[in-house]
């Protein structure tokens, strides 16, 4: 066999503040979107479980974290993306999408309203580039970049709201769902939102760099089990959440992927992909992103073909994993239309062997008071 | 890390246990290490043979797919179906709960080219062990 190969050559790529923290306490580092992240410490099956069942902490400080201020600043925010981020209440978080011209999905962002005027962006750290320069082409010196100048960390489980009480204090009471809050931290500043990427309850927290490894010992401290990359992932795909550059892409658009939800069209100001998108929200799309599940033994993986029941290849994963809570394989794919009910019996090719799956609703999971 | 010395090792990381014109064969505790969570098997019938090198199944973790290819000809004549339920014993137990398949060998003198354990051991990339 020829399990592991030589390591990849890691040194031209961007290191985490914390990477120190990481690589002690065990951390099998792996190279993502440019920077050198932790994928396992103790091992991914063992990481997912400690999320579903206690409450796992992440270090997500890759992502891109954008500040934009000023009057204007949250019109010129709705001006580049697809939700109307000018009816989000202070204190409030909201999922969102950029656009290309065409109604293609450029990346997906989380928007925090701080203040009135007073914003937060964050973006996946594989598009960090062009969505920067989309921030800035249209907040100019509104926009400050804060990535690396800044600690994220994500708290997710069961446990997460105790262990988040316990580290930040008064200041996580009335923290509710999809809330942020922006306050005073062992005498610097965090901005916390009850947000989260795995389908557990939890949070996220910001600091300044020189408060990121106080803030993870804290949690550490308080019986938090540190979660890699690899745990993310199965965790995300239980709970049917899209990442982008598989699930959804420039060549994919908000309607096809369930996504219409996030597209504003009733506030009638202009964004990114609005013509586009508004004759897309009136076509009937012809194929859905789909969810499903291995009913024999075997891993379903990205980039495998999806057969229909003649055996006739009619879609490709674009993400796929064995699932931990579920022990099955599981999977994502743009289905024609007529094949994407639940219920929907077809095949999943896995190197030869074909191997039978069911379209699901989603999500795969769900926790017990979600 | 350990490499009991009662056993013979390939350089793809296979573990064989002969005893008499029969062997026992599985994946070194490096092996299963670099892995890390075994999910899924996929193990050859009964009566199926294979030559030296020859893949004779499948091992995958949530992360890595990986071919399982045999350390010496042989007959397979039993199959660890065990694992097929609990793929983590791979992981566990290397070598021990963790045995793939026994082989009815087909031209032993195959195993005057495996490695012992000090010689394996010291093949291994060197911040591994």
């Amino acid at each position: 066999m020829s399990p592991g190969g030589e390591r990849p050559d890691q040194t031209h790529l961007k290191r985490l503040a914390l990477h120190d923290r990481h690589a002690q306490a065990g951390a099998r580092m792996a190279p993502f979107a440019n920077w050198q992240m932790p994928l396992q410490y103790q091992g991914i099956l063992a990481e997912h479980e400690a999320v579903r069942t206690r409450a796992g902490v992440f270090d997500v400080s890759h992502l891109g974290r954008v500040r934009v201020r000023g009057h204007d600043a949250g019109r010129r925010i709705r001006s580049i993306t697809t939700y109307d981020v000018l009816r989000m209440r202070v204190g409030t978080a909201h999922y969102s999408l950029y656009c290309t011209d065409g109604g293609g999905i450029a990346d997906d962002v989380f928007i925090y309203r701080i203040a009135e005027d007073d914003w937060l962006i964050v973006h996946n750290a594989a598009n960090a580039a062009p969505d920067f320069a989309r921030v800035a082409d249209a907040a100019g010196d509104a926009a400050e970049e804060l990535t690396e100048q800044t600690v994220m960390l994500a708290v997710q489980g069961p446990r997460a709201a105790a262990a988040l009480r316990e580290v930040i204090g008064p200041a996580f009471d009335d923290l509710r769902p999809r809330r942020c809050r922006e306050f005073v931290w062992r005498g610097g500043t965090m901005l916390a939102a009850r947000t989260g990427y795995t389908g557990e309850d939890g949070a996220e927290c910001i600091v300044e760099t020189a408060l990121g490894a106080e803030l993870w010992e804290a949690f550490l401290a308080v019986g938090v089990t540190p979660v890699g990359l690899g745990a993310r992932d199965t965790l995300r795909l239980e709970a049917a959440l899209p990442l982008h550059g598989h699930d959804i892409t420039e060549s994919t658009h908000p309607y096809e992927a369930g996504l219409g939800w996030t597209v504003s069209l009733d506030d009638e100001q202009p964004f990114t992909g609005r013509a586009a998108l508004q004759r897309l929200q009136s076509t009937p799309p012809r194929r859905r992103l789909s969810h499903l599940r291995l009913l024999d033994r075997g891993v379903s993986r990205e980039g495998y073909p999806v057969l229909d029941a003649a055996g006739e290849p009619v879609a490709t994963l674009t993400s796929g994993t064995f699932s931990p809570t579920l022990r099955v394989g599981i999977g994502i794919a743009y289905l024609p239309v007529e094949l994407a009910s639940p219920g929907s019996r077809l095949a999943v090719e896995i190197r030869g062997r074909t191997v039978p799956a069911e379209v699901v609703p989603r999500p795969f999971y769900r926790r017990s008071d979600g | 890390m350990e490499f009991p010395d009662d056993l013979l090792y390939t350089n793809e990381d296979e573990w064989i246990r002969v005893d008499g014109g029969e062997a026992t064969v599985g994946i070194t505790d490096f092996a299963q290490d670099q892995l890390s969570d075994i999910v899924y098997l996929q193990l050859p019938d009964v009566g199926a043979t294979f030559t030296r090198k020859e893949p004779f199944g499948e091992i995958e973790s949530v992360k890595a797919i990986s071919d399982l290819r045999a350390p010496v000809s042989g007959e397979v004549t039993a199959t660890n179906d065990g694992l097929m339920d609990s793929p983590e014993l791979v992981n566990a137990s290397p070598y021990v709960d963790g045995w793939l398949i026994r082989i009815r060998l087909t031209d032993p003198a195959e195993l005057d080219g495996l490695m012992g354990a000090a010689e394996y051991r010291s093949q291994l990339p060197g911040d591994e062990v």
